[in-house]
């Protein structure tokens, strides 16, 4: 069957549509815009200091607010994108129209990835234009990395998200799948890694361990927006050298796409 | 014109050990109003669901206008086909015009022909009204206007007048009466037997999954040969004597209401009916005729069918 442009720009445009409609895309992107400025300027207030550390500080503080806060966006954003048509019963009409499943899972996932992009780009993108002169160039190299990072963490948590929706047979274990998907891979995935490695006493080599770190894009996110290796050690407990191979960006930015592609891919292959 | 635009040959639908439709073998031919009638959990939706490409079938071949509905050349086949599924669900954030616009879009339809189809349906001064605020009726309307989008040649309209009150069914009807005359052949489903009774050309009967009788109404009654039934009314006191006027002249069946003595009388002996009732005389107040309805036709086919219906229904509820 021939793919078609058409009916994946139509479904694209109206999830898009909705999102802004219903003020998603606007409150998302106040939030992050307030979150980063808040950081920014109030991050050391614990050190006794009020006013703009630097922006490696930032920079790590919003990290830290990020991976928790992205893929639970992210997953709320688009679990219920193709159950919740099947539960209330439009996705029968939808199906009957000259579109394909493919057509219509990534049109869904393309409406839904541009409202995302609008507002972490947007809302991060402001406060960027905020902070930007105080920012010299290198710092806002940085900064610009960290925002196309935690695009890319979100885009991979729809994709996770656009897979349970597939899967899930109705709404609420869709949802219940999505908290236990966030669970698993921003609290459980971490805990259980340096979990083994403390338990193993050594025996399970820590090169392996920074190497399945590649299996969470959560974690993936995090070593992209890591500036020294004696961070990475202090924040996983890796004892041994950090593996060099893996503090290179576009290797890094390689399994985060592999992170949007494989469930998608695994949806559609699923949805048809 | 009597080419078929639908050929259904042995299809089966089958879930575990479910049988949802039977070797159903079925043609319909171009051009015209063909109504799909059964109980709920007939495997009317589900055959509608397989003609359309939704649900795939166990067995069997889907033919529409000589084209299989998920081969190569879908996006054609569907373009020419208008659905309006049963309790159809739009999306409440959009209006009624936007609602006719995204799927105009998706179906290739020109998005400017919209608010002529609102027209149509009689909504027109709702169409900047989002769909939420539509009432059940409305958004029956609203369903049907989408099935229209693209001057589709075949419709597909699962319980169409579910929700519509007497006024917009007899204007669904008429609309549905203008598509045939424009040459689109429409298929609607309906559990309400007698309002489908004068509207349809020909109709299938369909039980536990299987087709009891096709053809057309008055075929369907004559096949079966179902009674005329004459309804005389007549005081309680007067009724034994008429009873053995009636028996005297071969009329022996007969059925007593408070209201009236009813004589089943075989189609073929309406004549002789007649003869006996102008002799009955002053004990007679008022005498009715009553033809028998598609109603009759149905449940006389469901009588002679299997004791398990009870069973086979229950099993649809529990897949759906």
């Amino acid at each position: 069957m021939r793919f078609e442009l058409t009916p994946l720009r139509v479904i694209a445009a109206k999830e898009f549509q909705d999102r802004l409609r219903n003020r998603w895309v606007l409150v998302i992107g106040v939030v992050f815009a307030a979150f980063a400025l808040l950081i920014a300027y109030f991050g050391g207030a614990q050190q006794g200091a009020v006013g703009f550390k630097g922006i490696e500080l930032t920079i790590a503080s919003l990290t830290s607010l990020v991976i928790y806060l992205l893929p639970l966006i992210a997953l709320i954003l688009g679990f219920d994108a193709i159950v919740g048509e099947k539960e209330r019963g439009s996705l029968d009409l939808l199906l009957s129209m000259p579109i394909t499943r493919l057509e219509l899972l990534l049109g869904k996932y393309l409406g839904l990835a541009g409202a995302l992009a609008v507002a972490t780009l947007g809302g991060f993108g402001l406060a960027g234009g905020v902070l930007g002169w105080q920012l010299d160039a290198n710092a806002l190299y940085h900064y610009a990395g960290f925002v196309l990072s935690a695009l890319l963490l979100g885009l991979s948590f729809l994709s996770i998200a656009l897979l349970i929706s597939v899967l899930a047979s109705d709404r609420t274990r869709a949802s219940g799948l999505a908290i236990g998907a966030w669970f698993a891979f921003v609290l459980v995935f971490d805990l259980l890694l340096l979990g083994l490695l403390v338990a193993s006493a050594g025996e399970v080599n820590s090169q392996f361990a920074a190497y399945a770190l590649l299996f969470n894009p959560a974690d993936v996110f995090r070593i992209l927006n890591i500036f020294s290796m004696a961070e990475v050690q202090s924040l996983y407990g890796l004892a041994t050298v950090f593996p060099e191979s893996l503090a290179n960006p576009l290797l890094l930015g390689g399994v985060m796409v592999a992170w949007i592609v494989g469930p998608l891919a695994l949806a559609i292959w699923r949805f048809k | 014109m009597t080419s078929n635009v639908i050929e259904l040959r042995q299809v089966s639908k089958h879930y575990g050990d479910f049988t949802a439709v039977d070797n159903l073998t079925l043609s319909i031919a171009s051009g015209q109003v063909f109504g799909l009638i059964g109980h709920n959990g007939a495997g009317k939706s589900t055959l509608f669901k397989m003609m359309l490409g939704l649900i795939p079938s166990s067995s069997g071949e889907i033919l529409i206008e000589g084209e299989r509905v998920s081969g190569a050349r879908f996006r054609e086949v569907r373009r020419m086909i208008g659905y309006l599924p049963e309790n159809i669900v739009l999306y409440d954030n959009l209006s009624g015009l936007e609602t006719l616009q995204f799927f105009a879009r998706l179906k290739g339809a020109n998005p400017t022909s919209c608010p002529a189809l609102l027209d149509k349906v009689g909504l027109i001064h709702a169409g900047k009204r989002r769909v939420r605020d539509y009432s059940k009726g409305m958004r029956q309307r609203l369903g049907f206007a989408q099935a229209l989008l693209g001057n589709p040649r075949l419709l597909f309209l699962d319980e169409p007048t579910n929700g519509l009150d007497p006024e917009a069914i007899h204007h669904f009807y008429a609309l549905v009466a203008e598509l045939k005359a424009a040459g689109s052949t429409v298929i609607l489903t309906s559990h309400i037997l007698a309002e489908i009774q004068q509207r349809v050309d020909a109709l299938a009967l369909m039980q536990s999954g299987r087709l009891q009788a096709t053809g057309t109404v008055a075929a369907l009654s004559s096949a079966i040969q179902l009674p005329l039934e004459i309804h005389l009314t007549a005081a309680a006191s007067a009724r034994p004597a008429l009873r053995a006027q009636l028996a005297l002249a071969g009329f022996d069946d007969l059925r007593e209401t408070p209201a009236a003595l009813i004589v089943l009388c075989p189609s073929d002996k309406k004549r002789a009916a007649l003869a006996v009732l102008t002799q009955l005389g002053e004990a007679v107040q008022d005498i009715a005729f009553r033809e028998p309805s598609l109603e009759d036709v149905f449940l006389s086919h469901i009588r002679t069918a299997s004791p398990l219906l009870a069973t086979h229904q229950e099993a649809v509820c529990a897949l759906n």
